[in-house]
């Protein structure tokens, strides 16, 4: 059996230990802090100072599910996992609310240490939960449509506006759905340029080997240029191509903005795109090549038939791979106005704001985390027998 | 009819094949024997040119194999490799229907023959036809791999080691299936394999190769009594020589008038096993279905190559 099932005999298990040390951790730690206004230095509260007598009852459901963990079968877990999601949370909006006076714009009540601990205490207990039960993948599909819906939900129904996040939010709601838009355009177009270049640059060089090292030359030394460093070198390159080549400017072609951010993503997705391909197509079975030119397929219809649909779990491996790393690398093209949460997150730093980069920060973060998990499902859901002989 | 001439394959300096000539009458099997690094399987993929020749020609049926574009030439030669080769994402059916695919046949009698192979090699259609290769036992895989070489009914197959990885009973099995597939159908097949019992077992004409080079090309009672060269004589095996020679005839052709007791032998089995019953039941002699004994006298005298 996996070491996993011994969480599931009575006693206490290991990992469920840590979980609540995390979770014990963080209530002792500041759960909110309250400041007067955006800028000035706050006051950290515990859950109970925030809350009052509510706060005590929080503090101890909070302890009694962290300690019942250590001790429950997974659905269970599961259940007092998601439960303990919905009170940290909850209780967060509740502070806020308590603590901001009616009708206060300037005060502000940011998330605290405390809180970030208890919530990760309970994902953590949650991922444990989830692999333990070993979920059908429709269940796990249902699982992540719920989650998001029910974040949608408690978003929409205000229990948490008074929180500092939230304020920032309320302040910007057009521009944030405006760069939500942009990002993900910026996410998928360099995933999308970077699949049709990169697909068929792994097929000509699987056929033509000499080209092999001199391609994965290139793309890995692009690879390791850092990002600040790429748009260094784009922003007078793209600058002077828009300045003096008719058309350019008309085309979209600019130093800065969201050109120059796609290029970036572009060239750092070609390596996983190209060598996923290349790894793939090495990887189809000698037999089977043998069988299709042996029965008369030409070079193309062998590739096009056998070899290509033989590569499909390595391609969806590199599109997971690809998305969220771009999803993730986004952001920086809010350095150079190229839009997207990065927008917050550096005008965020700038103002030394830290809840306008949490508003940039936060939707990033939830964004790479469901691709991911939608991915890696759909790589679940492809039969992994069919890719061997 | 195949056409070997003078054909000839060197990797630089290396001769992988060296000038052989030999020729497959229509409806034959001939089967290429050596030992790995022999060259066996070079010049079987010469034949449908997956490897291209250095010198040399092949001709099947008068037609010079150059003259076509290699693809062209493949579709018309079946072709079954050891482990089968099967795609892995396309059904029984789609793997069958390959080459028919490729030649541009209509759905209707791409499906109706795919059902007929199916049938041929046992395989019940309404069972096996929507299977994918995983699903399939190694013996089924290495059947739908046949049937797939067959598709297109062509006049030639070429096999290359097609029972290597199957486990004794089943090759036994599949062996006996292709050699009667072969005559029902009247294909001209050459088969490689590095084992001398599965190459007199199926083969009408044994070509025996070593370093490239063809040492023998006969009928497998001439290979078994006149060896050619000593590495041919090894490669049979001395000691197991009588026994190969024993299962190379049928009951029916050593009968001879004569009376014995016990139950009778079907007159198609092979004197091998008419030996073996001897020998275990401790008789001298066995009758024969529908008249007629084998005695052990004749036996030992067929063992020794002499004609009864």
């Amino acid at each position: 059996m996996n070491p996993a099932a011994a969480g599931t005999r009575p006693g206490i298990s290991r990992p469920a230990l840590l979980f609540a040390a995390v979770g014990l951790t963080g209530l002792a730690l500041p759960f909110v802090q309250f400041r007067a206004n955006r800028i000035v230095g706050g006051e950290g509260l515990s859950l109970p100072d925030a809350l009052g007598p509510w706060g005590w009852a929080a503090a101890a459901l909070v302890v009694a599910v962290l300690l019942a963990l250590s001790r429950v079968p997974p659905r269970a877990a599961l259940v007092a996992a998601t439960c303990g999601l919905l009170a940290v949370t909850l209780s967060a909006g509740a502070a806020a609310g308590a603590l901001v006076p009616e009708g206060d714009r300037i005060a502000r009540v940011s998330l605290g240490a405390g809180f970030w601990l208890l919530l990760a205490a309970f994902a953590l207990a949650l991922a444990d939960a989830l692999s333990r039960l070993a979920l059908r993948p429709a269940w796990r599909w249902a699982l992540l449509a719920g989650t998001v819906a029910a974040i949608a939900l408690i978003l929409g129904t205000g229990l948490l506006d008074d929180l500092s996040v939230m304020r920032e939010y309320a302040a910007r709601r057009d521009m944030f759905w405006r760069e939500a838009q942009r990002h993900l355009a910026l996410a998928f177009g360099s995933l999308g340029a970077a699949l049709a270049v990169g697909l068929p640059l792994g097929i000509v060089i699987h056929e033509a080997p000499r080209l092999r090292g001199a391609v994965l030359g290139v793309l890995n030394v692009v690879q390791t240029i850092p990002s600040l460093a790429l748009f260094g070198i784009m922003i007078p390159l793209f600058g002077w191509i828009a300045a003096s080549v008719p058309g350019a400017a008309a085309a979209g072609i600019a130093g800065i903005g969201a050109f120059p951010a796609l290029v970036a993503l572009f060239l750092y997705s070609l390596l996983p795109v190209v060598s996923n391909m290349l790894a793939g197509l090495a990887g189809v079975p000698p037999g089977v090549r043998e069988a299709a030119a042996g029965l008369g397929m030409t070079r193309a219809q062998a590739l096009a038939q056998v070899m290509i649909p033989l590569t499909l779990p390595v391609l969806l491996a590199a599109v997971r791979i690809v998305l969220v790393q771009n999803i993730g690398l986004a952001v920086i093209a809010g350095l150079i106005g190229g839009g997207g949460f990065g927008s917050f997150v550096f005008q965020g730093l700038n103002q030394t704001a830290m809840d306008l980069v949490l508003l940039g920060a936060l939707p990033t973060i939830a964004l790479a985390l469901v691709s991911g998990i939608a991915l890696d499902l759909a790589l679940d859901g492809l039969d992994p027998r069919k890719g061997h002989a | 009819m195949i056409e070997i001439e003078n054909l000839t394959k060197r990797y630089g300096p290396l001769a992988a094949v060296e000038d052989v000539s030999l020729t497959v009458e229509r409806g034959r099997i001939a089967a290429l024997v050596g030992t790995s690094g022999s060259g066996k399987t070079t010049l079987l993929r010469m034949i449908n040119r997956l490897v291209e020749p250095t010198s040399g020609r092949v001709r099947i049926d008068g037609t010079d194999t150059a003259a076509l574009p290699p693809h062209l030439l493949r579709r018309r030669i079946g072709y079954a490799i050891q482990g089968h080769g099967l795609f892995p994402h396309r059904s029984v059916a789609q793997n069958i229907a390959t080459v028919p695919r490729l030649l541009g046949w209509d759905r209707p009698r791409i499906a109706a023959r795919v059902d007929e192979l199916l049938d041929l090699f046992q395989l019940p259609p309404g069972e096996f036809r929507d299977r994918m290769p995983h699903e399939l036992s190694g013996g089924q895989q290495q059947r739908v791999g046949v049937a797939r070489a067959l598709a297109a009914k062509p006049d030639l197959l070429l096999m290359d080691e097609p029972f290597g990885a199957l486990d004794p009973v089943i090759r036994a099995q599949a062996q006996a299936d292709l050699r009667r597939i072969q005559r029902e159908l009247g294909t001209t097949l050459v088969i490689v394999t590095h084992d001398m019992a599965e190459a007199i077992t199926l083969g009408d004409r044994i070509a025996v190769m070593e370093r490239g080079r063809l040492l023998q090309y006969a009928p497998p009672r001439e290979i078994l009594t006149a060896p050619a060269t000593p590495f041919v004589a090894r490669l049979i095996g001395t000691d197991e020589r009588p026994f190969h020679l024993l299962s190379l005839t049928c009951v029916a052709d050593l009968a001879q008038p004569g009376e014995a007791e016990g139950p009778p032998l079907a007159p198609g089995a092979s004197l091998r096993d008419a030996l073996a019953l001897c020998l275990w039941s401790g008789r001298a002699a066995l009758p024969v279905e529908g008249g007629g004994v084998v005695t052990l006298d004749a036996l030992r005298r067929a063992a020794e190559g002499l004609p009864p």
